[in-house]
């Protein structure tokens, strides 16, 4: 009899396959990672500076400490989010590319266990390019965190991130269903999701159709929760309902995405989708 | 040492005198959808093309046999075995690894298989040690053992262990092809499926890969199922050899029997004159899927 204890060892084993796998090639490709660093790190200073300037864009007075706060916001939680979905949504692609994808399909692993493993790295990945991000910005511009509250903003971080994973493990489906395709569908789902979700501005300036586009994405909530908790100081109790309401839609997204992944492995083994030849 | 795999001891019960692998009128067609745009589809213009790479394959392995599938490019081998892989589901009959059904059961069923391709996919900037390390742990084998484990396999086969951390591009292609071997040992696989696993090799590693298929048998006790278009492999490596022609098994026997059946007058022939006579093609031909449906 096999005891339970065994396969989930068995299976968690399998998981850190995963993470460890991505970190050895984390550490192969560091030219190119440092590459993606120095690129959103710029990305997040432009974006940044756009807020330290705008009395002298607009002639008017701005608070430009609230406007750069906002937007460091905007684009930190957007790197993090980003990071997540890139790393799980790419999963597919990657081993396409390597010509792995068949040896890791056909390993006696469920898919939530691969799943899991990939998930696990993305998030560490992503806090720790946010982390670097964040520490390079702060050392140019005078940010205060007085009054901010830093671990409800934590929390909607983590929760919003369930969210994403659940849209990473569906968008990398398109390129299981479309080798040639699929990579640049992933990156148009990203696209609308950051036009969409009011990470730079409020959602309420959108069109009344794009608002409720708007209203569907978890990012906007995410980002919502955040910019009360940091900007305004919500303590958590306050930001509790819309954290469980995330984390719910959270969980919710990653069984529908695991649940698609399935049904798409099943589809592609009858269409011969992962590979033929002879 | 397999007993440290986590994946062995979770291993199904394989009963006594149980066939290794039973393969029933299988078959299998895909659509060539390349010529055919959504839109042309939807409307009815271009209806997409289909072929059939598997037709009515049947046969049946022993316990501990090396069985070849014999056949040109294109003649339905790759199909055959990603079958036996659980990585295509073909359209009609079954396949049995040990009595599981590799679609109905197929969690089971990659317990007790491994599979050698072509090409040796690996992460090519990863070493040999950390590519075979992301294999171990997908099948339970962890930390130490695991390492030991690789260490082992990777000096049985003749590397060099300066090339043990090097990333696996800078190696010849017959050296990463002993290295996805080593990757199905070290799985301890009770059948091991080999894709043409000596294709494109220089004569010496193809020596050497054929070495280490016998040596596989000898002291694994598997059951091998090889797929070739190399006469002189299948003839010198298998038990039985069931030759493959446009996703058909035109003969199933013996490689002495297979040239029985052909010889006349009691010459001796090789197996290229029994490829010949038996599906009016030669060996380097490339194979036609059949065409079933479409315009």
């Amino acid at each position: 009899m096999i005891s339970l204890w065994r396969i989930v060892r068995f299976e968690l084993g399998a998981s850190y396959a995963f993470i460890e796998r991505n970190l050895h090639l984390v550490r192969r490709y560091m030219g190119w990672e440092l590459v993606w660093f120095a690129y959103s790190l710029a990305s997040a200073l432009s974006i940044t500076y756009i807020g330290a300037a705008m009395d002298r864009i607009s002639g008017a007075k701005v608070n430009t400490d609230y406007l750069i706060l906002y937007l460091l916001i905007g684009t930190l939680v957007w790197r993090f989010l980003s990071v997540i979905f890139d790393n799980i949504s790419e999963m597919i692609q990657w081993e396409r590319w390597e010509g792995t994808i068949e040896y890791t399909l056909m390993a006696p692993i469920h898919r939530f266990t691969h799943m899991l493993g990939q998930t696990a790295f993305a998030i560490l990945h992503g806090l720790l390019l946010s982390a670097g991000i964040a520490g390079a910005v702060v050392l140019l511009f005078d940010v205060s965190l007085a009054g901010a509250n830093v671990a409800g903003a934590l929390f909607m971080l983590l929760a919003g991130g369930l969210s994403f994973i659940g849209l990473g493990i569906m968008a990398s489906v398109l390129p299981l269903l479309f080798p040639e395709r699929g990579a640049q569908m992933t990156h148009m789902v990203q696209a609308l999701l950051l036009l969409f979700s009011g990470v730079y501005y409020p959602i309420d300036v959108l069109p009344g159709w794009m608002q409720v586009i708007a209203r569907v994405s978890p990012a906007t909530y995410v980002l919502q929760g955040i910019r009360e908790a940091i900007l305004q100081g919500t303590p958590t109790v306050v930001l509790w309902p819309r954290f469980v309401v995330l984390a719910v839609t959270g969980v919710g997204l990653m069984g529908v995405g695991v649940l698609v992944f399935n049904r798409a492995e099943q589809y592609a083994k009858r269409t011969g989708r992962l590979k033929r030849s002879g | 040492m397999a007993q440290n795999v986590i994946a062995t001891q979770l291993r199904p019960h394989i009963a006594p005198g149980i066939p290794a692998v039973v393969v029933e009128h299988v078959s299998k067609s895909f659509e060539l959808d390349e010529r055919a745009s959504w839109w042309e589809r939807l409307r009815g213009r271009r209806r997409p093309r289909r072929i059939r790479a598997l037709q009515d394959v049947s046969f049946t392995v022993a316990p501990g046999e090396i069985f070849g599938i014999l056949g040109p490019n294109g003649s339905g081998k790759s199909t055959l075995i990603r079958v036996l892989s659980t990585l295509i589901i073909p359209d009609s009959g079954r396949a049995l690894v040990f009595g599981y059904d590799v679609v109905q059961q197929d969690m089971i069923v990659k317990r007790l298989i491994n599979r050698v391709s072509v090409e040796a996919a690996f992460f090519k900037k990863l070493s040999p040690v950390e590519n075979l390390m992301y294999g171990a742990r997908l099948y339970g084998l962890h930390g130490t053992a695991a390492r030991e484990r690789i260490y082992s396999i990777l000096h049985r086969l003749g590397l060099r262990e300066s090339a043990f951390h090097q990333p696996m591009e800078e190696m010849s292609r017959g050296m990463q092809q002993k290295v996805a071997i080593a990757r199905a040992f070290l799985t301890s696989p009770v059948v091991l499926l080999l894709d043409e696993p000596t294709t494109g090799l220089d004569p010496r590693s193809k020596r050497e890969v054929q070495a280490l298929i016998r040596e596989l048998r000898e002291t694994h006790d598997a059951t091998i199922l090889l797929s070739t278009h190399d006469m002189q492999e299948a003839e010198t490596l298998c038990d039985r050899i069931a030759i493959l022609d446009e996703g058909r098994i035109v003969a199933l026997d013996t490689p002495e029997g297979l040239k029985a059946r052909v010889a006349a007058n009691g010459r001796k022939i090789s197996m290229e004159e029994v490829f010949l006579a038996l599906t009016g093609k030669q060996m380097d031909e490339v194979g036609d899927a059949v065409m079933v449906e479409g315009n």
